[in-house]
């Protein structure tokens, strides 16, 4: 199997485990009766006892063409976010004001956010590490800022070349000057179910940085399951530890497919009172921890499943699956979306 | 003492979390497809000693079913053409259940003969599928399957029934759940043990899994219920969640993914096993199955038929 991350290790090795290991079993089953917890919930409603509304923010223009290997022009970019404002998405992450050696992909930030035509009613937040980005980004014309903070110390370190208490310092410089201009800052936490390098996070190390993050004021914190380890177990597990400190409703999921849980997971959070998913059309953007693999969910494919469920975004497939479409044919590449795959032959 | 290796290992207490109404089964049986329904819809005819070879690794997995292969005329189906070498091929492992597809009463005839013990029989509640999938009405579907389970009960062989299209027709759209309620009654009374309800086209939700199986539970007792979803549109992991919270223990899946949807050409088919594994072994549920066995065999097929794995779980493990 070669080098398998931390995360997989142990959901692969149960079986081996169970069998070196014969009273591990048992601990196992006993603690499963124990421990196993049920949902209050006195009707089979509550499987599809979800938001009537759900807020769908689009990742592609960042996170998605970020990790693409094709540099794709300026211009190209202002189109896909152009058609990706016809669709009804009411937030699309523009850009990130990151330095262009770090992340070439973003060398043009200030010319895109500059260039796109912004729809009323939809916003464009954009990536800001730093205060030197954020005073960038501010003179480009950014009216909504993001930071990124990681629950894992060595991804941290290994991202963002610092500690997660050096980081939070530095969003505070961040979101103390966006408090000033009144722009709304939004937080996201990374490695929430499992990090390529320390593999199972405690979902208390997860909830600090929640915590941290939400008490220096970003109104509302992104939850990633950055490599896609996490399954609906996980998810659970999780935002019941986070919504002690948070309220339900300033927490979105940033969820994975590259194990295939996406989706799955998604549900869960969607039963357990997350209202905000974020997604990327196309599922632009590969998962640089385990090469070939996908990243992000398409946003088409949760489109699917919360219409199926009769869940508002306010968006309209159609329009996605052809901004889609275009950004596909730029970037050469065939789409990871499963609803535009089944779509495209008929 | 734990030793510090496991001290990662999560007990399975704390994943057994999401179910509304009950707590999620602790044991799902996985029915292993690939072989016949996965196979069946790949365009590269397999050879019958690589179908044994396949069928022999999964058979060290610890699945505990896999369809073997469909007794159903060569004319129609070229790539079961050897189902009764297959059928008496396979190393039949002692615990390992290999249903075997009889369409009709020669193709069970044929089965019984080549040495199979349990058969599989298929419905719809679509006459248009019907006709254009096995040629007949509806009507005469469910005649057919009559005659069979008759003479399986007569032989003591196990009948499991497959009603198909339960989340939507190719050709008739919206299917109602109160029809594939009544059919998957209907065949549970001609005495099939299990009912496995196929999202053929994979275009269902959540939302319409969970309308289904509540007409269909009301007639079918849920512990007799399989669910065999489709990942056309990718919703199959989501919809197999919902049916577990909803009580069913039984998941029909295929190795890699095996299998493309024959009204989408290019778009995906069965969800992949390995997927399935992964989300239930994350969900602290037994399956019996070794998930790195499973890729393995997944491996193995796909690298004969000259293809990719539609399996996540083995794309994100492969480079690694």
């Amino acid at each position: 199997m070669g080098n398998v991350p931390a995360a997989l290790k142990h959901c692969l090795s149960y079986e081996q485990l169970t069998r070196d290991y014969p009273w591990l079993a048992a601990w196992l089953q006993r603690e499963k009766v124990r421990g196993a917890f049920i949902f209050p919930a006195d009707s089979r409603n509550a499987i599809t006892d979800l938001p009537k509304f759900v807020k769908i923010v689009e990742v592609g223009p960042r996170d998605g063409l970020q990790n693409e290997k094709e540099i794709v022009p300026t211009d190209v970019k202002i189109q896909f976010i152009d058609l990706l404002s016809k669709t009804g998405l009411p937030a699309i992450e523009a850009t990130s004001f990151v330095s262009s050696k770090w992340v070439p992909q973003m060398a043009d930030h200030t010319d895109v956010l500059q260039g796109i035509h912004r729809a009323p009613q939809v916003k464009y937040p954009v990536l800001t590490p730093n205060l030197r980005g954020f005073r960038t980004a501010i003179a480009a014309g950014a009216t909504e800022v993001a930071v990124f903070g990681s629950a894992s110390e060595t991804f941290s370190r290994k991202n963002i070349n610092c500690s997660i208490e050096e980081s939070m310092q530095r969003f505070e410089e961040v979101v103390r000057a966006a408090k000033e201009l009144q722009i709304p800052v939004r937080g996201y936490v990374s490695c929430v179910l499992g990090c390529p390098y320390e593999g199972d996070i405690e979902p208390s190390k997860v909830t600090k940085v929640v915590k941290t993050l939400y008490g220096m004021g970003c109104y509302e914190i992104s939850l990633g399951d950055t490599i896609g380890v996490g399954t609906p177990g996980s998810m659970a597990r999780l935002l019941d530890s986070v919504k002690k400190e948070v309220p339900m409703s300033t927490l979105a999921v940033h969820c994975h497919d590259t194990y295939g849980q996406a989706l799955a997971n998604i549900l869960v959070a969607l039963q357990m009172g997350v209202s905000v998913v974020d997604s990327s059309v196309a599922g632009l953007g590969g998962c640089p921890y385990a090469k070939g693999a996908s990243g992000n969910v398409s946003t088409e494919d949760v489109l699917y499943m919360l219409h199926g469920l009769g869940v508002e975004t306010g968006v309209d497939l159609s329009k996605v699956m052809e901004a889609g479409d275009f950004i596909c044919k730029a970037l050469n590449r065939k789409t990871n979306s499963k609803v535009a795959q089944a779509k495209c032959r008929l | 003492v734990v030793p510090l290796s496991l001290s990662r290992l999560r007990p399975a207490s704390q994943a057994v979390a999401v179910s509304s109404v009950n707590p999620l089964p602790k044991q799902v049986k996985i029915v292993e497809v690939g072989p016949r329904d996965g196979l069946q819809n790949e365009k590269l005819t397999v050879p019958t000693e690589v179908k044994l070879q396949f069928i022999d690794m999964l058979s060290e997995t610890g699945l505990p079913v896999i369809e073997a292969t469909s007794f159903v005329s060569p004319k129609w189906i070229p790539q079961m053409a050897d189902q009764a070498e297959v059928t008496q091929g396979i190393r039949k492992r002692p615990g390992v259940v290999y249903p075997v597809l009889a369409p009709n009463l020669k193709g069970f005839q044929a089965a019984v003969k080549a040495g199979a013990d349990e058969v599989a029989i298929f419905s719809t509640v679509s006459e248009l599928f019907a006709m254009k999938n096995a040629n007949c009405s509806v009507e005469e579907s469910l005649q057919r399957a009559e005659e069979v389970t008759r003479a399986a009960k007569a032989a003591g062989v196990r009948v499991r029934g497959y009603v198909s299209c339960v989340l939507g027709c190719p050709y008739e759209g919206h299917v109602s759940p109160d029809k594939v309620a009544q059919m998957a009654k209907h065949i549970y009374a001609m005495g099939c043990y299990e009912i496995s309800l196929g999202d053929t086209i994979g275009v269902g939700t959540p939302g319409s899994m969970r309308a289904m199986l509540d007409a269909v539970s009301k007639e079918v007792p849920v512990d007799r219920l399989a669910v065999h979803c489709h990942d056309t549109y990718g919703q199959a992991l989501a919809n197999i969640l919902v049916a577990l919270q909803m009580g069913v223990s039984v998941v029909d899946s295929s190795v890699a993914g095996l299998g493309g949807c024959p009204y989408a050409p290019g778009a995906s088919g069965n969800v992949a096993t390995e997927d399935l594994v992964y989300m239930l072994h994350g969900l602290g549920i037994h399956t019996g199955v070794d998930l790195q066995k499973v890729m393995d065999a997944g491996a193995f097929i796909c690298r004969f038929l000259n293809r990719r794995t539609s399996s996540k779980v083995a794309q994100a493990s492969c480079r690694l």
